[in-house]
């Protein structure tokens, strides 16, 4: 597995993705940074968490026109996996490689605690190493991670098993004391139609070692290598 | 001087139906202070764009910054004001 981690001005999560990928996981990564628009060969590209361009305009619209991030869009088309976490999940969505956006805490407060979130679809190639509805204790910081998209379309997101993490109790109750930020259904990680992007408002990156806290995270890259020791997604390493 | 010739500016608001907890805020502490009267506010933010002379198809353009960066057509909808 070669992971490429994108460096935007503002970025924080960029060294927590390569340690766990690097350190943890012993696996091959690499720097982007946002000027440059060379993939360098990854099979895994992570955008990562922070406040890229200070999240100036609303969080990740300045990112988005990165010129990192047309490689990364067609990296995506072609099939080649890609996550978000957190600031990245908000990229994602304001490049449209993500359904809905994420609007500010209905709190209105910054939130950065463990959480406990229930895998709800692990037929995809971040959650194959999970069991179904298994609960996670992970870390969020974030002020806007309130996940909103029109009833209608998150309806169709529900039908069609694009919820990947939703916010729980540490029991895996789906019920409103357990939702941080006011996100529609709990909703806390979403994937594409096509099922190669990830975006999720918790970090895994930040829970893979007990010393952390909890490393209910690590099973989200052992995933990833599990996919792209089998499959397709390998494919569109080398594309772009 | 700049040789704007033109302004423009540009309103984006949330969408009817998208919960603005900002507005909500600022609501209840009207409320609260006596001016109960405001029963609700919805907040938004304006652009103020100077736009060069030579600048043509003015009206697409400013239409095409604002789906593209200036609002996320998602939740926000956005109204231009073009000013002499």
């Amino acid at each position: 597995m070669k992971v490429g981690v994108v460096t935007f001005p503002g970025s924080n999560g960029d060294y927590d993705s390569y340690a766990a990928v690097k350190h943890v996981m012993y696996e091959q990564v690499e720097f982007l940074w946002h000027k440059s628009a060379d993939l360098k060969g990854s099979d895994l590209i992570i955008l990562p968490g922070g406040f890229a361009y200070g999240d100036y305009l609303r969080a990740g619209a300045i990112a988005r026109f990165s010129p990192i991030m047309a490689s990364v869009v067609s990296f995506a088309q072609s099939g080649g996996l890609v996550i978000g976490f957190c600031n990245g999940f908000q990229i994602l969505t304001e490049c449209g490689l993500l359904p809905g956006a994420l609007m500010r805490n209905t709190g209105l407060r910054f939130s950065g605690q463990f959480v406990h979130v229930r895998v709800e679809n692990t037929r995809t190639p971040f959650t194959n190493s999970y069991r179904p509805n298994e609960t996670l204790k992970i870390p969020i910081a974030h002020g806007e991670g309130n996940y909103y998209n029109f009833n209608g379309d998150v309806k169709k997101s529900e039908q069609d098993g694009l919820v990947v993490f939703r916010y729980c109790d540490t029991n895996g109750n789906i019920n409103m004391q357990s939702n941080p930020n006011g996100s529609v259904n709990n909703i806390a990680g979403i994937i594409n139609r096509e099922g190669n992007v990830l975006g999720m408002m918790p970090h895994p990156e930040r829970a893979v070692e007990k010393i952390l806290g909890s490393d209910d995270g690590l099973k989200l890259f052992e995933s990833v290598r599990a996919a792209l020791a089998t499959s397709r997604h390998r494919a569109a390493a080398g594309k772009v | 001087m700049s040789p704007a010739s033109q302004k423009a500016v540009v309103y984006v608001r949330l969408k009817e139906g998208v919960l603005d907890p900002q507005g909500l805020t600022i609501q209840k502490a009207l409320s609260q202070m006596g001016y109960r009267e405001f029963t609700s506010v919805r907040t938004g933010r304006f652009f103020e764009l100077d736009i060069s002379a030579n600048g043509a198809n003015i009206d697409d353009r400013i239409n095409e910054v604002c789906a593209k960066l200036l609002a996320n057509p998602v939740i926000e909808s956005y109204k231009v004001e073009k000013l002499k």
